[in-house]
Parts: C-alpha cells; sequence; structure tokens
C-alpha cells in the first residue's frame, strides 16, 4: 500500500479571495455604462463660400453659370414649391425627380466636375429641405454602397429676408 | 447525540460564469466608447440624408457651430441668441489662429442645425462668418439608408 505523505502547513485547496476584482470590475462596468453615448452615425456636405469679392481679369471661360434651385416654403417652413430654373417639380418624390433631372443633365460627362448649383430658399424654409435638395443635387448611392456623384458645387443664393 | 448534516459543511459559489459575462461586458462597452472631443448637442437633431458619408479623415481645423430648433446658437457651450452674437467669439478664434500663424481660410466651421430651424438662421450664420473670414463650410447631417 503507497504511503500518501501529506505536506505539513499547507491546505488541499488555496481559496482566492475574489471580492477585490469583482468591485473593480463592476467599477468599470459602472463607468462604461455610465459613459455610453449612444450616436447615430453623422456625415458632411462641404460648401466653399468666400464673401463676394469683384473679380479681377476675364471670367473663367470654362466657368458654367450655377443652376438655380428655387425653394419655396409657406409660413409654417414647409417646401410649396421646388424648382430648376424654369422647371418645377411636385409631388411626394419631387426630390427624385429633381436627382434624375440633375443626373440628365450633368449625366457622367466632365460637367460634373464644373456644374454649379446655388441653392435659392425661402428664409422661413425648414433647413431638412435644404439638405434633401443638397442630397438630390449631390449624387446617390448604388445598391452596393457606392456612391455616384453628380454637382461638387454647391452654394446659397443671398439670404431672403424674413 | 449529535447529528451531523449530510451536507458539505461550506458551500462555494462558482463565481467563473459571472466573472466571465461582467468582463464581456466590459469588453463590450470599451469598444462602443467614444473619446472624441466632436461637440454633439442633444437639442440638435440633424437633418437625414442618404449619401451623407462620415469623413474619413478628422477635419484639420475644425469649428463647431450648432443651431438648435427655436434657433438660439451653441458655441463653445456657449447658448447665443442669434447669428449676430457670434461676430465676439469668431472673431476671438481668428485672432487665436492669426497668433499660431494660422489662415482663417483653412477652418472648416461645421454647421450642425437641427432639422426644423429656418434656414434664413443657417444662411445668417454662413454671413456672419464670411465676413469675419471664414471660407470652408460643412453642413452635417445624420447618415441613413440609401434611396
Amino acid at each position: 500500500m503507497p504511503l500518501r505523505i501529506k505536506k505539513a502547513g499547507l491546505p488541499d485547496k488555496i481559496p482566492i479571495d475574489m471580492t477585490p476584482m469583482i468591485d473593480i470590475v463592476f467599477q468599470l462596468l459602472t463607468f462604461f455604462c455610465m459613459t455610453l453615448k449612444v450616436a447615430s452615425m453623422e456625415g458632411d456636405f462641404s460648401i466653399k463660400m468666400p464673401l463676394a469679392a469683384p473679380r479681377a481679369g476675364l471670367p473663367d471661360p470654362n466657368q458654367l453659370p450655377p443652376i438655380k434651385l428655387r425653394l419655396r416654403s409657406d409660413a409654417a417652413g414647409n417646401l410649396v414649391e421646388l424648382s430648376l430654373n424654369d422647371r418645377a417639380f411636385a409631388g411626394a418624390d419631387r426630390f427624385k425627380q429633381l436627382h434624375n433631372h440633375i443626373a440628365s443633365i450633368v449625366g457622367e460627362g466632365s460637367l460634373a466636375a464644373s456644374a454649379e448649383v446655388e441653392l435659392d430658399c425661402d428664409f422661413n424654409l425648414k433647413y431638412e429641405y435644404v439638405i434633401e435638395a443638397i442630397t438630390a443635387v449631390s449624387g446617390s448611392t448604388t445598391p452596393d454602397g457606392q456612391l455616384v456623384k453628380l454637382v461638387e458645387k454647391i452654394k446659397f443664393a443671398p439670404p431672403r429676408s424674413e | 447525540m449529535k447529528i451531523k448534516a449530510k451536507g458539505p459543511e461550506f458551500v462555494e459559489l462558482d463565481y467563473t460564469p459571472m466573472i466571465d459575462m461582467t468582463f464581456q461586458l466590459i469588453a463590450f462597452f470599451m469598444i462602443l466608447i467614444n473619446f472624441s472631443d466632436a461637440e454633439v448637442d442633444d437639442r440638435v437633431q440633424l437633418p437625414s440624408s442618404a449619401i451623407a458619408k462620415p469623413p474619413s479623415a478628422p477635419s484639420e481645423m475644425p469649428l463647431t457651430i450648432q443651431m438648435v430648433r427655436d434657433g438660439k446658437i451653441i458655441m463653445n457651450a456657449q447658448l447665443l441668441p442669434n447669428a449676430e452674437s457670434l461676430r465676439p467669439y469668431l472673431k476671438n478664434e481668428k485672432s487665436v489662429m492669426e497668433l499660431k500663424r494660422q489662415n482663417p481660410k483653412d477652418v472648416n466651421i461645421i454647421i450642425r442645425a437641427h432639422k426644423d430651424s429656418k434656414t434664413g438662421l443657417v444662411q445668417q450664420i454662413i454671413k456672419v462668418c464670411q465676413e469675419i473670414g471664414f471660407e470652408k463650410f460643412t453642413l452635417r447631417a445624420k447618415s441613413e439608408a440609401a434611396y
């Protein structure tokens, strides 16, 4: 019969005190829970608008005149008229119509780089319509997520009075 | 006669699943945490856009101006009544940039305006910024699904 020798002074199982670790872990968890900020993704539309200054020399012959996009609103700020030069767009899909029209003008040619859209908005117009118009003229995304650019230069006409 | 209970004298709890779960939660929150110093105010509900994509790199010289629904403006955590009251703050920013030998024309003014705010008021902000000497503007929108 083999002789089993027990080591003196050491118990079979050494209990580890988990309390400090669990304390710290829960404190960390509380910190992260409280500092978590759920924010949606945000994107940008860049516009370059230097203050209008008298131009020196002859105008650039390659620069097309801006395409004027008029956004008229009622007193509550809702969009009541959307027109590009003289063509008006109506209905629930008016921005889609505008997008298709811009695509037919600008196409995939060299006009995309030189074309410029000038937004002429009523003072009370809700800002969301402006972003919707900028989205429609700027491009679209393909089903696989690729961005198809149309007009890159966008500016505002001088602000209208209230 | 003393009768000894049949069960063990010391019930040892198994902490392993709880600790596993807690560490997973910590890892989840650590990944989600956002330490960016971007100025975002909860009172501003941005308009949505299908093609507004987050920029690939952060702006080099951003200056954020926010507008809440009633037209009040937030800049440097200050609530200002109108666009005109931005002027001293913008002049101050411009002076600081000039001291640092930076060109105000390179500053990117990020405009975060509430979706129901008046476009005329947003244009007033742009006008004041132009008069101070800023040229580059960025209109911020919330990314949404494509058409």
